[in-house]
């Protein structure tokens, strides 16, 4: 069945980013320094974008629809757990700060690796960060077309591959012509779309539920522990919860696509700004659409698909243009963290490989219809897999965040803030990071009750350490 | 040469730490401080839990006026680029 009033707004929300796209492209034929304007929409985001931008690459398909539903079935203890994410408005930010803004300035950096590669001067640096973000990112976009494309099949009606090729088309075209610039002004406005849905999803829940007494009542009668910390099976002990913490409060920063951001933005007011505005939105959006999947549970009670609470709910608590609007809000999610990887994966394949490995004097023209066609061509790669995913991308996507954070966090903090960080530290770093985290979680996911980020997050902090400390008489400290 | 700016960026990541330390404690400890009893004999406030209230709600607004103070009060202005630093 098709629901036309529930389709219109989202067909509206397509045409605009649509527009935003071309008018970001006459910005990119405009300028004169093309790389930094199509990876970097010219260092030129104030406060507002940055932090739509900070927030809609973070705020995934998980926000919107598989967290809610797992919220709907472990209680408000998921809530508590959720709102661990709170540190990821300000922290990267306050953490990278200025200093990286600086820096980043005096390199000339366009990508994360331009930075690494000026701070640690390796190529093996280059090339283990390169093919970690070309392996974990591709997984971890074809994830999220999957959860966009069966998101438009579930709504519209529409077949798997038609709604694929809708969304691709969609992402596809503006990402590819207008750069960064449009990816960051589209994460604007579906980062505002991903706000308001969220307030308006979580009123008409509450209204629906006869209130919260009423509902906090129903969920008593249910299962007590519904409102317990320790979720609705005893499984979120202090131990996981605070450990969580880590791979969200410390990790973030360890995560390309949020760190490059770190980078595009104007001057210290900007970062004054987004540090404040995200952090509001963040914490709005995560409080918000978990507590909606909790709070769900007595108003529409019996659904088995944790995938389907927040679909169901909208459609079942809303009229069809306001369910409409609502269900905008995880289209917003998904598209704004693939243009997001799209652009990153991009980057790193013409910046990192090509300019530095096969062609260094490159003119500008090569570039940029490099630039164009390396976005097409990973894109449309991803399409074909994402139409039949096969098992080992479902698997690496996983890992993707935990091993993006074991790979460079401590190559980044360590690389802005202490002098006596060198390559082989950097180095042994990543791989150990890489290495414990994937055989931890393939062997023992829980090891001691913790989260399976926090063993490789410590020991490669560990390892950095001694390496550079240990290999200092072959490299002279670092002045930046 | 120690460029003066990175004092005050260095500053500034420590007010992160610092931040990000008194967010986890008031998000831990009144969870798990109020929540750690029976569900059945929970207090509640506005209709939540009290642990929920205190440490999902009330903690986090808390979180965003101590971020916008520090932001006021220690956070400078400062130029990024290197032409402006020599002036």
């Amino acid at each position: 069945m098709i629901h036309w009033s529930v389709i219109i707004p989202l067909v509206i929300f397509l045409i605009i980013i649509f527009g935003i796209g071309f008018w970001a492209n006459k910005q990119v034929r405009l300028s004169n320094s093309f790389l930094q304007e199509y990876f970097l929409g010219g260092r030129e985001m104030g406060g507002f974008l940055l932090a739509m931008t900070m927030m809609a690459t973070y705020g995934s398909a998980s926000s919107f629809i598989g967290g809610p539903g797992v919220a709907y079935n472990m209680g408000l203890g998921w809530v508590l757990l959720a709102m661990a994410q709170l540190p990821a408005g300000y922290f990267v930010l306050m953490i990278l700060g200025k200093k990286f803004a600086i820096i980043s300035r005096r390199y000339e950096a366009i990508t994360l690796i331009d930075f690494l590669k000026k701070r640690y001067d390796s190529n093996v640096v280059i090339v283990l960060s390169a093919i970690s973000i070309i392996v974990f990112l591709f997984a971890s976009m074809t994830a999220q077309w999957v959860g966009g494309a069966r998101l438009i099949e579930s709504l519209t009606g529409l077949n798997y591959t038609v709604a694929l090729l809708i969304f691709a088309i969609t992402v596809l075209v503006y990402v590819i012509i207008g750069g960064f610039r449009a990816v960051a002004l589209t994460d604007a406005l579906q980062g505002s779309i991903m706000i308001i849905g969220t307030v308006i999803l979580l009123v008409a829940t509450i209204i629906a539920g006869g209130g919260m007494d009423n509902i906090m009542n129903s969920l008593m009668q249910e299962n007590p522990e519904f409102l317990s910390p320790f979720g609705s099976d005893g499984s979120l002990t202090p131990l996981y919860v605070s450990t969580f913490w880590i791979l969200i409060g410390l990790g973030v920063i360890g995560l390309p696509q949020i760190a490059v951001r770190a980078m595009s933005y104007k001057d210290s007011n900007s970062l004054h700004r987004a540090i404040i505005i995200g952090t509001i939105g963040i914490g709005t959006i995560m409080f918000g659409m978990h507590l909606i999947g909790v709070l769900a549970r007595p108003v529409v009670p019996g659904i088995e698909i944790g995938d389907k609470v927040m679909p169901t709910l909208t459609l079942e608590v809303l009229p069809p243009i306001l369910a409409g609007i609502v269900l905008a809000a995880p289209m917003a999610a998904i598209m704004s963290t693939v243009n997001a990887l799209l652009m990153l994966v991009s980057s790193t394949v013409v910046k990192d490989l090509y300019l530095n490995f096969v062609n260094p004097q490159a003119t500008d023209h090569q570039i940029k219809t490099r630039s164009f066609w390396v976005t097409t061509i990973i894109g449309l790669a991803v399409v074909f897999f994402a139409l039949k995913p096969p098992e080992f991308l479902i698997w690496l996507n996983l890992f993707a965040f935990g091993g993006l954070e074991s790979a460079f966090l401590w190559s980044v903090v360590f690389g802005l803030y202490w002098k006596k960080a060198n390559k082989y530290g950097s180095i042994s770093s990543m791989v150990v990071g890489l290495t414990l985290y994937i055989s931890i979680d393939r062997l023992s996911p829980h090891v001691f009750g913790m989260h399976t980020v926090t063993l490789p997050i410590m020991v490669s902090l560990v390892v950095f350490v001694v390496v550079s400390l240990a290999t200092q008489h072959k490299t002279k400290p670092h002045i930046f | 040469m120690q460029d003066k700016r990175f004092k005050i960026a260095n500053r500034e990541a420590f007010i992160g730490v610092a931040l990000v330390i008194i967010n986890f404690a008031i998000w831990y400890g009144f969870a798990y401080g109020l929540g750690s009893g029976n569900p059945s004999e929970y207090e509640f406030v506005f209709g939540f839990p009290a642990w929920f209230f205190y440490s999902c709600i009330a903690g986090t607004i808390f979180m965003i006026i101590l971020i916008w103070i520090s932001i006021k009060i220690f956070f400078k202005e400062i130029p990024f680029d290197e032409e402006e630093d020599k002036q």
